[in-house]
């Protein structure tokens, strides 16, 4: 029964995470950029972008330049959480890809960097006043649900082990349309639940800055509108304004 | 407005790094901020309702579904952001007032919470969870007080690790407002009277050559020889388009007179046009693509009337944003201009080419009693480029400045370049009902340049945007500065300039005449 309950919901959670985040990354492709408007330090090649784009990736080079302390939290969570997920691999392989294994020890430790950042980011948004003004309880239930999957999935490694192979021939089998059946520790249930809310509200909420950041004009775009025109689609569409100077009016 | 009259009312920080620390959170303080509305017929003239329309609401909703289908960035702006904080102590207006809602991303959130209110899933069925609310006359209210204090400069999309960029979110916010039939009086007026007249003063070319023939004069009593200003004079090469504050304001003309002189060394054939004899194009300031368009247009026939080969952009920040990286857009393609050069080209580039090329006879010492700084401006530092290398917006002035001036000195690094402030009135905000806001807004900069004043004895400051200049020469007097304290690059370049025939002894007078100008 409970089994089941996580199969359709984990189906589900995947089906809207991957249509969901599809569909908005249709649009925001869909929609064209008017104007070019790159901001500075803005490259003039294609390439130069792509080499910006790695560099805000995977350094959060803008970020590192206009608050270091966000940076370092949000460098914790977010490459503790890259480790942590790339970790979590081996619970859907078989066999495990030999790189999945060689990352395992650091992607245990992984989680306390992640823990570390999200708490960072929960005490600025709370101590730091400008902060505080800016957030709604969205923002602090986004942080609290991340807390809560990591730290429900630290206490099953670490304070109440749980039957891990189970869970992988639940996914495992999951991967193949069959249930198998789902060890039912606590552990395992709210960690299972929380990530499966996350996955639902990933294409509805600002966890959409994930694709976002790939489509934002001003650091996607190359600077060259001086070499090529750049007109979107729409604009094509403008009726013509009337050629020629026309006759003054009498005026003063 | 009695207290802007008292210096200390507005004391810069002690200190260049008070500047980064975090103001403290006055709510309100800037509440009751709001700039002049604009006149039915000034709206009429840019295609918006004259007054606020009785199914408003609607409209506006309708308008903001409209801007996320065609506009990329305000959709994607409106949906990634994550409240990280990052832009909230960048702005300078928030580090002049510490009002919040000044803070980048408190102004997105006042559009951002009534998008979300109508165009999505949490929004619609979870308001108090995201923070969204209605679209109410309030609302509107706030929007039209704090998207007018927001100059549109960038400086938090830099910060942003994820670009967005709050100028975008207050012109879309612009136009929604336009839409509905609540325009600013400062910006729609302009371009109002630009469509009549071709610039934004309202000059008409009978009073635009009167000026240049003065000007001309004095180009003559200075130097002893000929330089022209030539206006519509068919079959020029260049054509060049300049703020038309170049024709009227202080220090602004002496920059006229620098691209006059270096065109009259250069040997080249230049004109302007009366019909586009402005540069400036406030059509950005509002977010209105169509208005940009047709203010644009304006260049293109002047410059296929006139039959020039050449367009060049003189010293104006914004003008030079959107001549940079919109114009091929909305004017282009300009296949009937000569493909050898950059379409348009800053007078920067010119005059730094001229300088590569020997070209112009330099007396540094001329401007031996400045000690120069140089302030970058928003729109030519975050929103365009120069030359033929990547940061050349940056290194271009500054070149000709060090190659006409014997003492330069910067700012601190985290107020110059990419990172610079600006000034505090650009974006439409240069507008005397703002001036509380403008004098606040100048601060950072202000405080930047009282560093570099104490450090290293630095009296002047240049600039090459219209706005930027106008603003200083108003604001630098409440900061202890005299108001000829902020310079155009190419008055430096004017007074260091040597031409042919030009006889020693006049040389001798050039700085005195000019000071004479400033009075």
């Amino acid at each position: 029964m409970l089994s089941t309950l996580y199969a359709v919901l984990f189906y589900v959670a995947t089906i809207i995470l991957v249509v969901g985040t599809g569909m908005k990354v249709a649009r925001y492709a869909r929609t064209p950029a008017p104007l070019k408007i790159p901001v500075s330090p803005a490259p003039r090649t294609k390439r130069g972008v792509w080499f910006r784009m790695f560099r805000e990736v995977a350094f959060f080079q803008s970020l590192f330049k206009s608050n270091r302390w966000i940076w370092i939290f949000a460098v914790l969570f977010h490459f503790g959480m890259l480790l942590v997920l790339l970790r979590h691999l081996r619970y859907f392989t078989q066999p495990v890809w030999w790189w999945v294994d060689l990352i395992q020890p650091i992607g245990v430790y992984a989680s306390f960097a992640m823990l570390a950042g999200l708490g960072g980011l929960l005490l600025r948004r709370i101590v730091v006043p400008r902060i505080r003004y800016i957030s709604n309880p969205s923002d602090y239930l986004m942080l609290a649900l991340f807390l809560g999957i990591v730290l429900s999935g630290m206490s099953m490694k670490f304070l109440m082990p749980v039957d891990i192979l189970g869970v992988k021939q639940f996914f495992l089998g999951l991967m193949r349309f069959q249930i198998n059946e789902l060890p039912t520790q606590p552990g395992v249930l709210i960690h299972l639940a929380l990530v499966a809310t996350l996955m639902i509200i990933f294409p509805i909420s600002k966890l959409l800055h994930a694709p976002g950041v790939f489509f934002a004009p001003s650091r996607t775009q190359v600077d060259n509108a001086r070499k090529f025109r750049h007109l979107s689609a729409w604009a094509k569409q403008l009726p013509p304004l009337p050629e020629g100077i026309p006759e003054p009016e009498e005026g003063k | 407005m009695a207290p802007l009259d008292k210096k200390e009312e507005y004391g810069a920080f002690d200190n260049v790094d008070e500047v980064f620390k975090i103001p403290t959170l006055e709510c309100g303080a800037m509440a009751d901020t709001h700039t002049f509305e604009a006149a039915p017929e000034h709206n009429e003239a840019l295609h918006f309702p004259g007054e606020l329309l009785d199914n408003w609401q609607e409209v506006a909703i309708a308008k903001m579904g409209e801007l996320a289908k065609t506009n990329r960035a305000f959709q994607v702006y409106l949906d990634a952001c994550v409240k990280c904080g990052a832009c909230t102590d960048k702005c300078h207006y928030f580090i002049g007032t510490g009002d919040p809602k000044n803070m980048p991303v408190a102004r997105q959130d006042l559009l951002r919470s009534v998008y979300r209110r109508y165009y999505t899933f949490a929004g619609k069925y979870f308001p108090w969870l995201v923070g969204a609310r209605d679209l109410t006359k309030e609302v509107l209210d706030e929007w039209y007080t704090y998207y007018h204090q927001c100059s549109q400069c960038r400086r938090c999309s830099v910060a942003c690790p994820y670009g967005i960029d709050t100028a975008e979110i207050s012109m879309a916010a612009r136009e929604i407002m336009d839409s509905v039939g609540v325009g600013q009086k400062y910006c729609n007026e302009i371009i109002a009277k630009l469509k009549k007249t071709g610039n934004n003063l309202g000059l008409n070319p009978k009073a635009l050559r009167a000026t240049l023939e003065d000007l001309e004069e004095d180009l003559e009593d200075e130097t002893g020889i000929e330089v022209k200003l030539p206006l519509d004079v068919k079959g020029a090469d260049i054509l060049l388009i300049t703020p038309s504050a170049d024709f009227f304001a202080e220090p602004h003309i002496d920059g006229l007179l620098g691209y006059a002189k270096v065109f009259h060394a250069a040997g080249v054939s230049w004109t302007m046009s009366s019909y586009a004899s402005e540069a400036a194009n406030f059509g950005m300031f509002i977010g209105s693509y169509e208005n940009m368009r047709e203010v644009s247009w304006r260049i293109r026939q002047a410059a296929k009337d006139l039959g020039v080969k050449r367009i060049i952009f003189g010293e104006c920040g914004h003008a030079w944003r959107v001549g940079y990286s919109f114009l091929n857009t909305l004017a282009g393609p300009f296949d009937f201009l000569d493909q050898n050069y950059p379409i348009p080209q800053h007078i920067m580039e010119f005059t730094s080419d001229a300088i590569d090329d020997g070209i112009l006879k330099i007396d540094k010492s001329k401007n031996d009693e400045f000690i120069m700084t140089y302030h970058d401006s928003c729109n030519v530092a975050r929103g365009s480029a120069m030359g033929r290398k990547e940061g050349g917006q940056f290194d271009l002035p500054r070149k000709v400045l060090k190659a006409v001036c014997n003492h330069f000195y910067d700012m601190d690094q985290d107020t110059i370049r990419e990172n610079t402030f600006c000034c505090g009135g650009g974006g439409g905000l240069l507008t005397d009902d703002l001036m509380d806001l403008r004098i606040k807004g100048a601060k950072p900069r202000m405080t930047a340049l009282q560093q570099v004043t104490t450090d290293h004895g630095v009296n002047k400051m240049a600039a090459i945007c219209a706005i930027c200049k106008t603003q200083f020469s108003k604001v630098m007097p409440k900061y202890g500065y005299e108001m000829d304290d902020i310079m155009s690059v190419h008055q430096l370049v004017a007074n260091a300039v040597i031409l042919d025939g030009q006889d020693a002894e006049e040389e001798q007078e050039a700085p005195e005449a000019a000071a004479e100008e400033e009075k």
